[in-house]
């Protein structure tokens, strides 16, 4: 771990302006993914601006209806929200399918949006990675890649998001809150959070520099059937193969958005429309254009066959 | 043949540590840090890259919190901070400032052990002991995170209060590894210690 | 003491305190954190500074170049050793690829320097500014690619590589009923949860090492021979070791390299291998091929028996002994092992957790399921009718390097076994299981999203002879105190040891004390191989008996006569207390158990039973065990508590091995890519039911003294095969290519409704 100074901010402002007084800076608030990478040296911040004095660890219910979590509300308390618990079970359920009750307690929502892949070349420092390394060659493509993406990678990367959170939000069409170094505050559809690698993998969500995330708010509940299905290989604290983020109504039609699949929380919205018609042509639509090698291509069926389950699971509630 | 089992070695030459450093890295300067551990206070001056497992073990010496991994993959250094369970080895020190942090060694000791601590020895919820103490700490605050309602991964209705049950602990205690496979005992001894709590 | 006839009665039968289910007495310090581990040695060198250790970051090639410049100017660096000033280093003798790398690298992680500094953060932070050019060479990664390079390997502990019994390729052709099938099993790691750590310091010449290792004396002869120096100069203690199955059975990096930066920087130094450099940089379970073929009557007798197995290893290494137990295991009148060994650029293979037969029994177990279906006969019923009372196969082992002391004498081709109660564990697992209640056909049984079905296997591990000396000392408060340099790795070494001890001076257990793990007492078996456990206590037991001989001449009587109970001796109407008798100068008895050739003419093993129900998931072909029964006939067990640990533990890693445990090969770079906790998997709490172990009624008296043979691998042999057998039965899908994750199930599980 690189020496660096560290300091700890009290208004989400001063967190802000922090940041753009040291080049190099990084905030910390639960640490879990940080540092375990600055441990490695894949993250090397000189400065550490510590948030977690910024009072952001509210939930409040917003005028429209919706819920405003606070970035620092921890993924524990999120899950147990009794409001995200009746109304946004998506949610709760992907929060409780993650990491394990001790990282639950520490990582905080903003953090857990921040993930870093847990690609395992991405992790080895003696191997090349275009994400440590801009130019440097993907040590991945080629190799290992029973947990890498099948959809929306690129020659550079073909690295997975590995946050569950992440996907539930992206079902339920979450938008995050930042506050600029300038002070200057913004919202930025989850959707357009994360990006795919392209040619800057490097280059993970649409933050800026200094940028700070203050909150993450859902919209109004949506009512219907949710379901987070988390398919790995032992049966707790361990990162998904594949997961499938759904929210099913009444009448057949839905949302569904998948973990473990790409760069980001996968959704097609365009695929939704095929809800009623079943998985197969929803995945149809949804991993349209997959390009995944012989280690992952079984993550293509595997998530229409939990699609195929949600759904018949959906319909038989329904009765 | 054994030329086809070969490796795709492009450059003649490879370089390690890929970031190269032009200037030696500055040293770090020490920061003063209070906390109470085991209800007593302490004051630390510290290298900000300390974090919370290390402190604790090397600065204080009590080395009953253990680093299997240091990276949150193990929870053998779980701790309690303000009564909830955390992987010591995944904060800093620094960030621990007023905190008040139980360790195994707050608990229970050989000669008056922890209800908890007396079932892991009757039910020999443990082999090497590496893992002990962190299964110990996550158990006890698990056990309260289960009384405080919060849900588990296994909780069938998320909308009832999360209840006791064999499939709930053992969800609940998967953060920590125990390499040894006392996990069947382990479920023994908070089931035997939970049974006895009011 | 020689152990050359079997046992007669001795005061172990008594089981007053032997035998019976205490709590481990190094409980209370490992469940409140105070039994200190290596690396948490403050007191004794409260100056130490921090070693962090260098990996290579190639897998195989040379060093051009470190530039230390960096890592110099670091703050707080106080020295840097590499293989450059290190000065000469021996090679041990339970080492094959050298500990310090340079400039030739032999695998991916191996150490090429330790960077020295006033703290952990500092020595950490500096270690990465050490700048190491590196020359790739070539190099063999891929054991399916190389194995057909692979050669007869040289004779080893578990025999020759080759054995063969009457005519295996007639009797297979002609056996009316044929079965021919190849398994493989995946590199693993131990992953125990305290990574390699040692404090080392020197006074003058003499070398302390506080470390987290197995086997005292080998490591104590092996730090010797690697540094040059004499053994006398070398001091291990090592009292609690957070696990190891093996990967702790030698010197390894760690401890090599606290010795060497502590020599440089002339303070103590401590070393703790970072979790991620552990699996690359220390050895593993090597991978397997292996091609078992199988002849048998129609009416399930089987004729034929084949086990062939290849592995790789670093240059002089050697194989995985996966077909050890089919030369024991099953009757047949034609039989035929080898293995053949490859030459591979990964780190070193070795010991972890019943070498040989923990990946032999995968494949054996499933290959013997494979063809009790094939012949219509129930799995439990057909190893019934395949059992034996002698050995099948035994070859001639060479324990001697002069061909004409190989052991021809006495060596017996068919020894009976001193035990072997396989067919009782089967019966008896299969009552308390349910067996009968089971549906022959696979895929029948459904709970809500769960395809059940249930799997057995049989276990099978030898029972291992190692000399094993100790000291007893008793003082005039009555206590007695024994001391070897035998080691506890969770295995209960301090409880059935301080049990011995009870039970042979008539003392209660909370009036012994048991200190292990320092090379200053006398050497002990070691923990390996599950044979501590018989050993170490027929060790104790020797010691007990000199020591009951000076307490009986004390008292004026003869030991043979004397009967000790209650802290008191008592012999023809005389009678004293131990504690008077041993007065101020106290009293000290020390021995060792050897043995003759017993084990050659009886066949010493441990055998079991393994019953498992799993649930498979239909729609993503997750597996997840509901239930688990071992039946184990192992000799006398010292313990029923400590043993059950043993045993419920082995079963656990047993599950890794089945459904998760899988060291990645990059091919390419020659690695093993998911090389920390979070890429290997091993079993959560989530993964494992409660768990269920009978032992039966065995006391061995060709085994041992303590009539007891090993336990703690016996649990890991078969169970991966049950829980595979299991998985065929609730799903009708055979896997063969360990571990059985779902994406080798999904596409022959049927579909799922509403996939449109």
């Amino acid at each position: 771990m690189r020496p660096f100074t560290y300091e700890r901010a009290r208004t989400p402002a001063e967190a802000a302006a922090a940041a753009k007084r040291h080049a190099g800076a990084k905030f910390v608030a639960g640490g879990t993914n940080l540092l375990d990478l600055m441990k490695l040296e894949i993250e090397t911040p000189t400065h550490l601006i510590d948030v977690n004095g910024l009072g952001l660890d509210t939930l409040e219910t917003t005028p429209e209806g919706g819920l405003r979590i606070g970035a620092l509300v921890r993924n524990t308390d999120l899950a147990a929200d009794a409001r995200v618990r009746r109304d946004y079970g998506v949610l709760a359920r992907a929060l409780l399918a993650g990491a394990s009750g001790q990282l639950r307690n520490m990582a905080t929502t903003a953090g857990n949006l921040l993930q870093r892949t847990r690609c395992p070349y991405f992790y080895d420092t003696n191997m090349p990675c275009n994400k440590r390394v801009p130019g440097d060659g993907c040590a991945a493509i080629g190799g290992f890649t029973r947990q890498h993406a099948v959809i929306g990678a690129s020659d550079a990367c073909i690295a997975t998001h590995p946050s569950d959170m992440a996907v539930a939000l992206r079902v339920l069409d979450a938008t995050v809150e930042t506050i600029g170094p300038d002070g200057a505050t913004r919202r930025i559809p989850l959707a357009d959070f994360h990006r795919l690698p392209g040619d800057q993998p490097q280059v993970e969500t649409a933050l800026a520099a200094g940028e700070l995330i203050t909150a993450v708010t859902l919209p109004r509940p949506v009512g219907g059937a949710h379901f987070y299905r988390k398919v790995r290989d032992r049966a707790s604290f361990a990162f998904a193969l594949v997961s499938v983020a759904a929210i099913v109504q009444r009448d057949g039609s839905g949302r569904v958005a998948l973990g473990g699949v790409a760069h980001k929380p996968w959704r097609v919205e365009a695929a939704e429309s095929e809800m009623t018609k079943g998985a197969r042509a929803v995945v149809a639509r949804l991993l349209a254009g997959a390009k995944p090698t012989t280690e992952n291509a079984f993550k293509l069926k595997l998530v229409e066959r939990v699609l195929a389950a949600v759904l018949a699971e959906a319909k038989g509630a329904r009765g | 043949m054994a030329g086809t089992a070969a490796v795709a070695v492009t450059s003649l030459t490879m370089i390690s540590q890929a970031q190269p450093n032009a200037n030696p890295a500055p040293a770090a300067a020490l920061m003063k840090i209070a906390f109470t551990v085991n209800g007593t206070p302490r004051a630390l001056e510290i290298d900000p890259r300390t974090t919370l497992l290390d402190a604790l073990r090397e600065e204080l010496h009590l080395t009953g919190t253990k680093k299997g991994c240091d990276h949150g993959q193990c929870g053998a250094c779980t701790v309690l901070v303000g009564g909830r369970r955390i992987n010591s080895c995944l904060t800093l020190a620094v960030m621990q400032q007023g905190a008040e942090i139980t360790t195994i060694e707050g608990l229970g000791t050989p000669e008056q052990l922890h209800p908890l601590q007396a079932a892991f020895v009757r039910c020999d919820g443990y082999q090497c002991g590496y893992c002990t103490p962190g299964q110990i700490c996550s158990a006890v605050a698990m056990l309260s995170e289960v009384q405080a309602g919060i849900p588990s991964h296994v909780t069938a209705d998320l909308n009832a209060p999360a209840a006791w049950s064999e499939a709930e602990v053992r969800e609940r205690m998967s953060g920590n590894l125990c390499r040894c496979g006392a996990y069947s005992n382990i479920f023994e001894a908070i089931q035997t210690f939970a049974g006895k709590r009011p | 003491m020689k152990f050359d006839t079997p046992a007669t009665t001795n005061p172990i039968d008594q089981l007053k305190v032997v035998g019976q289910p205490f709590d481990r007495i190094d409980g209370p310090a490992k469940t409140t954190g105070t039994a200190r581990y290596a690396y948490e040695s403050h007191d004794v060198a409260p100056d130490a500074v921090y070693g962090c250790i260098v990996g290579a970051a190639i897998a195989k090639g040379r060093i051009l170049s470190i530039d230390e410049t960096d890592a110099k100017a670091a703050p707080g660096v106080l020295g840097i050793v590499t293989a450059e000033n290190a000065g000469k280093l021996g090679q041990g003798d339970f080492n094959t690829a050298k500990l310090l790398g340079g400039p030739e690298v032999d695998h991916y992680h191996q150490a090429i320097a330790v960077v020295v500094a006033g703290t952990f953060e500092q020595a950490r932070a500096a270690a990465q500014r050490l700048r190491v050019r590196y020359e790739p060479s070539r190099g063999r990664f891929d054991l399916a690619a190389a194995k057909d390079t692979a050669v007869k390997p040289k004779p080893g502990a578990g025999g020759p590589s080759d054995s063969s019994v009457g005519d295996f390729a007639t009797a297979f052709a002609a056996a009316p009923v044929q079965f021919d099938a190849t398994y493989t099993t995946p590199d693993q790691t131990h992953a125990m949860m305290e990574p390699h750590a040692t404090v080392a310091k020197w006074d003058g010449n003499q070398l302390t090492m506080w470390t987290s290792n197995q086997m005292i004396a080998w490591t104590v002869g092996d730090v010797a021979k690697t540094l040059g120096i004499p053994k006398e100069d070398v001091r291990l203690i090592s009292p609690y070791i957070g696990g190891g199955f093996g990967g702790k059975l030698f010197l390894r990096a760690d401890a090599l390299l606290a010795a060497l930066a502590a020599r440089a920087v002339r303070r103590p130094v401590k070393v703790a291998l970072p979790r991620p450099l552990v699996i690359n940089n220390t050895t593993h379970r090597p991978a397997t091929i292996q091609r078992i073929r199988l002849g048998a009557t129609r009416d399930g007798k089987l004729t034929a028996i084949a086990h062939e197995s290849w592995s790789g290893d670093q240059p002089d290494g050697e194989p995985e002994t996966a077909v050890s137990q089919t030369r024991l295991l099953y009757a047949g009148e034609h039989r035929l092992t080898a293995m053949r060994l490859a030459v591979l650029d990964l780190p070193e293979g070795n010991s972890m957790r019943a070498p040989g037969e923990a990946p032999g029994m995968m494949a054996l177990e499933i290959a013997i399921d494979e063809m009790a279906e094939k012949l219509g006969l129930d799995p439990v019923e057909f190893r019934i009718r395949n059992d034996t009372q002698v050995v099948p196969d035994n070859p001639v082992k060479a324990d001697s390097d002069d061909p004409q002391a190989k052991g021809e004498q006495t060596h017996v081709p068919h020894p009976p076994f001193s035990q072997r109660q396989l067919v009782e564990c089967l019966r008896r697992g299969a009552e308390k299981f349910g067996w009968a209640r089971r549906n022959p056909k696979p895929a029948q049984a459904r709970d809500g999203r769960w395809l059940v079905g249930t799997g057995v296997a049989a276990a099978f591990r030898n029972n291992l002879l190692m000399k094993s000396a100790a000291r007893v000392r008793l003082d005039q408060r009555g206590i007695v105190t024994v001391e070897t340099d035998m080691t506890d790795i969770g295995t209960g070494s301090y409880t059935i040891i301080a049990q011995t001890a009870a039970e042979m001076m008539g003392v209660s257990l909370d009036e012994v004390v048991v200190n292990l793990g320092d090379s200053r007492f006398p050497v002990s078996c070691g923990s390996g191989g599950q044979f501590g456990a018989a050993n170490s206590t027929s060790g104790v037991f020797a010691a007990c008996v000199k020591l009951r001989e000076a307490v009986a001449r004390k008292l004026g009587v003869e030991a043979g006569e004397a009967t000790f109970a209650h802290g008191r001796v008592f012999a023809g109407g005389r009678s004293g207390t131990l504690a008077e008798l041993a007065g101020p100068a106290g009293l000290t008895g020390e021995d060792g158990i050897e043995y003759g050739d017993l084990d050659k003419r009886y066949q010493q093993s441990t055998f079991g039973a393994h019953f498992v129900e799993v649930g498979v998931d239909a729609v993503t072909g997750e597996t997840r065990v509901r239930r688990m029964l071992a039946v184990c006939a192992a000799g006398r067990i010292l313990n029923p508590k400590s043993a059950r640990s043993q045993v419920i533990g082995a079963m656990t890693m047993g599950v890794g091995a089945a459904l998760m445990e899988d060291l990645v090969v990059d091919k390419r770079k020659g690695f093993f890519v998911n090389h920390d906790l979070a890429g290997y998997e091993v079993p959560v709490h989530a993964d494992i039911p409660h768990q269920e172990v009978i032992f039966l009624e065995e006391t061995d008296p060709i085994a041992s003294p303590m009539k007891a043979k090993g336990v703690g691998e016996l649990g890991i042999c078969g169970v991966g095969a049950a829980v595979a057998n299991a998985i065929h039965h609730a799903t009708g899908i055979r896997i063969r290519d360990y571990p059985i994750t779902l994406d080798k199930l999904l596409e022959r599980l049927p579909l799922p409704t509403d996939s449109g």
